[in-house]
């Protein structure tokens, strides 16, 4: 099922255009409390470059956090979190695809109405889309009865349709078996190719290796590491890094 | 109205079969004004409750708490507590006196208006807030505001939203509190169902008041099973 998914050529009305310079994401000191409680140290982060990022660390250790602080979903208690120029279009796509009670098809026109293309247009776009995520035979179906694999490459295929500069995953593949794994990353490897900055989380070792440019590495809600991913992979700085590739840190 | 089938039995059973069989013309009336009364109430009441509870599950603001639990606490307005305000807005000396509605099918509709609302506000604030909670992430990082969420969570909630509408017309048509001071039970003009009934007690026909009673509830039960299955069938074909 996986080679069929992004055959040449590309569609031109739905490939996003190649972005050459993918603006900065920078936090300023920024960290968040929730109830009294320090969920994000002050961190100072930079990101830049049309790089795939993974944010790497145990679960509780904040990465999720950190993504939706950069989404803009969460505002930092202190500090600040802001693009270098102007705000980039930006997509997110969740660890479960949050889909809505329609079919798959109208899940994909949905957002592209919310994103203002115009209604002859919709139809087309989101059948390309569908089309490339190998899901037409499922455009009438509901979107909710799908399996979890096709839940995701919906949820991709409707970020593909928001042509963002960046795009935000959030542990996508926790829940899916090694062929659906495969299709979420074949699928970010091909936004990544069309210039789409790629923030994602993950916990997979394997996975951070297959994928990662960078790797921003968190524990206990800080930032320790933010390295090349061959360093860091080859000689991590922290003694937490070391014993979280080792398999030895347990969140 | 029924006078023809009042002797026929005492069998409130056969009494409402023969009455529906019969074709009453005054049967078919009464029966008639008190659809048209509660579906119009409950309609004019969803266009109202459902945009006011969904803002109410998207907006925070101070005095928020407060609405609630007033909304919550008036599902329990007692139907002849709000057929007198009604009496007392609408009657010659009342600020509304002026439009002569009292005692017309119109005033019947206002005071249901009244029930119906709280009922359909305050469960689609419950159901929409729920609903949100599992979108509201997704909704904004598509770049939506509350107000933009709004259609998206009703249309979402659209089933559950059939049940509380469906709540709504059930207090509706079976309320008698409201429309017997408001209506006045005027044979032929504000006589519906539950008044019909009422009067038929006190006149001691129990029979026919049975009757009555289970013409009544059939009707409900039959636009329950619709809705039902209406919605039944959507949710196996959209999930």
């Amino acid at each position: 099922m996986n080679a069929s998914f992004f055959p040449p050529p590309i569609l031109p009305s739905i490939s996003p255009p190649l972005v050459a310079t993918v603006p900065t994401l920078h936090f300023g000191q920024a960290s968040f409390d929730h109830r009294g409680h320090r969920l994000l140290a002050p961190t100072t982060l930079t990101l830049s470059g049309c790089q795939r990022t993974l944010i790497m660390g145990p679960n509780g250790a904040g990465k999720s956090l950190l993504m939706r602080l950069a989404h803009g979903l969460l505002t930092p208690s202190s500090g600040y979190v802001s693009w270098q120029e102007k705000t980039p279009t930006q997509a997110m796509v969740f660890q479960r695809p949050v889909l809505l009670r329609r079919s798959a098809i109208n899940n994909l026109t949905y957002a592209l109405a919310v994103s203002g293309v115009p209604r002859r247009q919709r139809k087309d776009m989101a059948l390309e889309a569908l089309e490339k995520f190998g899901l037409v035979a499922l455009a009438k179906r509901p979107a909710r009865v799908l399996s979890g694999g096709e839940q995701q490459r919906l949820a991709l295929a409707r970020a593909w349709l928001l042509n963002p500069a960046v795009l935000f995953l959030d542990e996508p593949t926790s829940a899916l078996d090694p062929a659906a794994i495969k299709a979420v990353e074949d699928a970010v490897n091909e936004f990544h190719r069309n210039g789409t900055r790629i923030i994602m989380t993950t916990h997979d070792l394997h996975q951070a290796r297959r994928l990662a440019d960078e790797v921003v590495f968190m524990y206990g809600g800080q930032v320790l590491e933010h390295t090349p991913a061959h360093r860091f992979f080859e000689t991590p700085a922290s003694t937490q890094a070391g014993a979280f590739l080792r398999g030895e840190l347990v969140g | 109205m029924v006078r023809t089938v009042m002797s026929a039995s005492d069998n409130p059973f056969y009494t409402a079969v023969a009455m529906i069989l019969g074709m009453d013309q005054g049967l078919i009336a009464i029966v008639t004004l008190s659809l048209k009364v509660s579906l119009i109430a409950v309609l004019i009441a969803s266009l109202l409750a459902l945009p006011l509870g969904a803002a109410l599950a998207l907006w925070r603001f101070p005095g928020r708490n407060t609405l609630i639990v007033l909304l919550n606490a008036l599902m329990g307005l007692p139907p002849v507590v709000a057929g007198l305000c009604v009496y007392l807005l609408l009657s010659r000396a009342g600020p509304l006196g002026q439009f002569g509605l009292l005692f017309t099918p119109t005033a019947m509709v206002i005071a249901q208006v009244i029930l119906v609302f709280p009922i359909i506000a305050a469960l689609t604030r419950q159901q929409v807030e729920a609903l949100h909670n599992e979108y509201a992430e997704q909704l904004r990082s598509l770049g939506l505001n509350q107000l933009r969420m709004m259609p998206t969570l009703l249309w979402d909630a659209r089933f559950g939203l059939l049940t509380v509408i469906l709540a709504g017309f059930g207090r509706a048509s079976a309320e008698v509190g409201a429309v017997m001071i408001v209506g006045g039970n005027i044979d032929g003009v504000t006589r519906v169902m539950t008044t019909s009934i009422v009067l038929e007690t006190s006149k001691g026909n129990l029979p026919l008041a049975l009757g009555l009673g289970i013409v009544l509830l059939s009707l409900v039960t039959v636009i329950n099973a619709l809705a039902h299955m209406v919605s039944e069938t959507a949710k196996r074909r959209l999930g």
